[in-house]
């Protein structure tokens, strides 16, 4: 960011702290923030859940008091004249703060009225705005029954009627398709462009990053990184693999890698492995992993994430992953033919809402299997039929054999469930958690003592064996829910969105350990909005509106979207291109 | 002020949309009252009628009868008989009677020679108030068969006592009570209405966004306490019409002064939600505080059942900060006595008194802001 464009920066933030009070604890969701966020860019605000990211929105915003520092927006001090810092900025909250029970219309006029836009401009900025966002044909109806992308436009609309000086958004993009979230992302550059907007976004999402003008990096309520994109990336230059080696699999290949000295990340991608070493240059095949001959190295563009986890683990940010058992954690079962689950043209309706509708698939024994699509595009409401705790309307399914919701509990003891958001004891301590469900799943005695010892022994609890569950961080609570769903040795896991929101190094553990179970023989079945962790399943489904658009290997599915000009196409590509198809698609007579 | 009409009409606007599409407003303001009414209106009543009791006549006889047949006749009482004492005491041991009344074997010998007839009366006292009031119809039947046989032998009582109940002529407890069960419902809906529809707009992020515009907190509370006083004046209307005209009770003072009095009260009681709301931002919360601080304080101490003067010192000075307690007094006044100023102006002036604290804290606490 060049200082001598705009001398005057749009927000200027100067130490910024902030501490909160939970129960018995104090933490600190922002330590000592310092940045600048230039006029008329998109500045992006970036970092896993719990960084701080909405409560420095909120206090841009003067809906927080600071505990120390200044703040500045549009060289006015917000802790000293909220109102008026109100009245020239647009905010929009995480729910986009509609009200439900008004039509759009209504939506806009009450946002006109507090905005104090004259009755005799509206009719034209209503236009103006309807048409950007595309929503000119519902303006009659009820914002509550818009799709979760058409809720996000008109939150943004509303936030927009009286153009701001700056905009705030918050996590405006979370569980919204990526259709949606690429036509926020061209509004987003026609406000900047065009009208001269400034812009604040934030985000979990870590590709976003490259959409930005200028990125602040936070974690743990600090600032990790502050620059443009591309100096997050330039960093990187060089240091970016994708790694294959003959016969030996992706998994195991990756398992290996990760633990090389000198490689600070290792993920799967597509067939192969990519990976981050810790120092620029092509390193030598031979020295890097001698146990795996025939190992090929092909340099790759560097990605903002990498950077984050290279600055991560600079931080000592060396988490279990490291010593992520070699052991299996599950009884090393054959890898028997059949499949162990089966789904055939499974129908759900809600009254006249048909929420998953003709849904077929099969998932193998120690597969890992993945249902991506946007929230609302049935996935949970699949995964909640799956697990017998919702019964079908139409169609059949089959979990190792049985149909859970009528099975008797030694069937649905072979299953093992995380769900969303994790499902702990908030007010247990991590102890009483573990001792908790392996008591709900009949384990008594010696075994329950061992699986006990086990989990504290695998997961690296024994640190935190007393903190009380609410109080952890984000990553190590999803660890000790995948714990909880493991006491019982079940042979079909079910994880419904394991890792959204959770930093990078936290994930890649996580989905080391789900590898490694898959290895032993674990059939995995996983919910996710994240595009990229596609990449970890043998084979996925897209869903879109309770249908199943495309079925197959990610590998297979990003083939079948190869174009001239899009050689390499991402997950995220080929999520839009399959969506795109079925809009185009001559309508199926109903 | 600039633009301040503008953003309170929006407000407004927005408010009466929802109240008009969402029913639970509706149903906190209209239904709510109507349910509350009937059930305590028809199930509730301190009148003793039709008590089991228990006769105990060990010599049948003229005299003994002519006394029983008072029970008999009596409204109040379900007489049964029995021939052993011990019988009656197992009766009421068992619950089958509240009362006994023993006319020994010697009754009707002494009661026509000089000297007193042994009655024993013996009377179940766990409810103390049944037992109370059981006594004293035992004790009227009984002075009636005593003027009539005074009358049956030529002579008279020295006096006549000639009972004349003033402010609820027909005694019935219902005409007592319904006006104070309307001070108590409308205590309750009051507080809900505002603290349940702010907690709303914390729950779904709603306050959030409207709070980063130019809006002021005065607008915000202004717009959230007149479509509520609107609408709870309504559930008020109708509460009034069910006791005056489903439950017979008279309205002897004048509309005016009770409407006037309504509206002072309720603005206490939307204050108290608009209280509640500063620091309860989910729905169930307040919801839980608006029944604990307002529901259970207004039932118990507000005089509209226990009486305020038999209470510990103490807690009458206790009850001195329950709004309902005032607008208790005043309804009881209005309906059943008429426009009684003496009693109408020192409540109404403490119900002011409770709008102005209760609204001025609302305001005062009220920020923009989220911590």
């Amino acid at each position: 960011m060049s200082a001598t464009t705009d001398p005057a920066p749009a927000l200027r933030m100067e130490a910024v702290r902030r501490g909160f009070r939970i129960g018995r604890r104090d933490v600190v969701a922002l330590d000592g923030v310092s940045a600048v966020a230039a006029a008329g860019a998109v500045t992006g605000l970036i970092g896993p859940d719990g960084a701080g990211k909405t409560t420095l929105m909120r206090l841009i915003a003067g809906l927080l008091r600071l505990d120390a520092g200044r703040i500045e927006v549009l060289g006015v001090d917000v802790a000293r004249d909220p109102l008026t810092v109100q009245g020239r900025i647009g905010y929009m909250p995480q729910r986009f703060g509609l009200y439900e029970d008004l039509t759009v219309r209504e939506n806009l006029d009450l946002y006109a009225d507090l905005q104090g836009v004259a009755r005799a401009d509206r009719t034209e900025r209503y236009q103006e705005l309807m048409h950007m966002t595309g929503l000119g044909p519902f303006t009659e109806r009820m914002a509550g029954r818009l799709s979760g992308g058409m809720k996000q436009k008109l939150g943004l609309a509303c936030t927009l009627v009286r153009p701001p000086e700056l905009l705030l958004l918050d996590e405006p993009t979370v569980g919204v398709d990526p259709v949606s979230r690429r036509e926020l992302w061209g509004i987003i550059d026609h406000l900047t462009r065009n009208a001269h907007m400034t812009v604040l976004f934030s985000t979990a999402y870590l590709d976003e990053a490259e959409r930005c003008d200028a990125v602040l990096l936070i974690h743990e309520g600090r600032l990790l990184g502050h620059g443009m994109p591309g100096s997050f990336t330039a960093e990187m230059a060089g240091r970016g693999f994708s790694a294959a080696a003959p016969g030996i699999g992706r998994r195991r290949l990756q398992a290996v890698l990760a633990d090389v000295p000198g490689v600070i990340d290792a993920v799967i991608q597509g067939s192969a492995v990519r990976v981050v070493t810790a120092t620029p240059g092509p390193p030598d095949p031979a020295v890097l992993a001698p146990s795996l001959p025939g190992l090929t190295l092909v340099a790759t563009p560097p990605r903002f994430e990498d950077s984050f986890v290279a600055r991560l683990r600079a931080r000592g940010g060396v988490s279990a992953a490291a010593k992520v058992m070699a052991t299996a954690a599950s009884p090393a079962q054959p890898r028997a033919p059949g499949d162990v689950i089966v789904v055939d043209h499974l129908t759900r309706r809600f009254g006249a809402f048909v929420a998953v509708n003709d849904v077929s698939f099969r998932v193998g024994r120690g597969e890992i299997f993945g249902l991506l699509g946007a929230n609302g595009a049935g996935k949970s409401t699949t995964f909640r039929m799956l697990c017998g705790l919702l019964p079908v309307t139409e169609g059949s399914l089959r979990v190792a054999g049985f149909d859970l919701r009528t099975a008797a509990a030694t069937a649905r003891g072979r299953i093992g469930y995380m769900a969303q958001k994790f499902s702990l004891y908030g007010d247990l301590s991590v102890r009483q958690n573990l001792r908790f469900f392996s008591s709900a799943y009949r384990l008594t005695g010696a075994r329950q003592r061992a699986r006990l010892d086990w989990a504290v022994a695998e997961f690296d609890l024994a640190p935190i064996l007393d903190a009380t569950a609410r109080d952890l961080p984000l990553g190590f609570k999803q660890r000790l829910a995948l714990a909880c769903a493991l006491m019982h040795e079940p042979d079909i896991l079910f994880l419904d969105e394991p890792t959204s929101g959770v930093d990078p190094l936290a994930r890649r553990e996580f989905w080391r350990r789900i590898n490694i179970l898959a290895e032993g023989g674990v059939t995995v079945l996983v919910t996710t909005h994240f595009m990229e962790e596609a990449e970890y399943c043998d084979q996925l489904v897209i869903m879109a509106q309770g249908a199943v658009l495309t079925a197959g290997a990610p590998e297979a599915i990003k083939a079948g979207v190869r174009t001239p000009d899009r050689p390499d196409p991402t997950m995220e590509d080929a999520f839009i291109a399959v969506i795109e198809a079925a809009a185009s698609a001559p309508a199926i007579a109903a | 002020m600039n633009g301040g009409f503008s953003r309170l009409g929006g407000l407004l606007r927005k408010e009466s949309l929802q109240i008009w599409r969402d029913p639970s407003a509706l149903a906190i303001a209209f239904v709510l009252p109507t349910m509350l009414l009937l059930i305590f209106g028809y199930g509730v009543s301190l009148d003793a009628r039709n008590v089991q009791i228990a006769l105990v006549v060990q010599h049948p006889g003229p005299v003994a009868s002519s006394f029983t047949a008072g029970f008999a006749h009596s409204p109040f009482f379900r007489p049964r008989r029995f021939l052993a004492i011990q019988d009656a005491e197992a009766a009421m041991a068992a619950g089958d009677v509240q009362g006994i009344v023993w006319l020994q074997s010697d009754f009707a010998r002494l009661a026509l020679g000089p000297g007193n007839a042994p009655i024993g009366v013996i009377v179940n006292g766990v409810d103390a108030n049944d037992a109370r009031i059981i006594e004293g119809y035992v004790q009227q039947v009984w002075a009636n068969w005593l003027v009539a046989r005074a009358a049956v032998a030529g002579g008279a009582l020295p006096l006549s006592v000639q009972p004349r109940v003033r402010f609820n002529a027909a005694v019935s407890s219902r005409n007592y009570l319904v006006p104070g069960l309307i001070a108590v419902i409308m205590t309750l809906t009051g507080a809900l209405l505002t603290a349940l529809v702010i907690a709303r707009e914390w729950e779904r992020g709603t306050m959030e966004a409207v709070m980063v515009t130019r809006v002021t907190m005065r607008e915000l509370l202004l717009a959230k306490l007149l479509p509520y006083f609107v609408l709870g004046m309504g559930g008020m209307a109708g509460s009034v019409a069910i006791a005056v005209f489903l439950f017979g009770v008279p309205l002897q003072g004048s509309v005016w002064v009770l409407t006037a009095a309504s509206a002072l009260f309720l603005l206490a009681a939307l204050g108290m939600g608009l209280l509640i709301s500063s620091f309860a931002r989910n729905q169930f919360v307040a919801g839980q505080i608006a029944i604990i601080t307002t529901f259970l304080p207004a039932f118990i101490l507000s005089g509209f059942v226990f009486d305020l003067n038999s209470m510990p010192t103490p807690v009458q000075i206790i009850t001195h900060v329950v709004a309902a307690r005032y607008f208790v007094a005043i309804l009881q006044s209005v309906f059943l006595a008429g426009n009684v100023w003496s009693v109408i102006l020192p409540n109404a002036a403490a119900l002011a008194l409770m709008a102005v604290v209760f609204l001025g804290l609302a305001r005062v606490i009220a920020r923009k802001r989220l911590d």
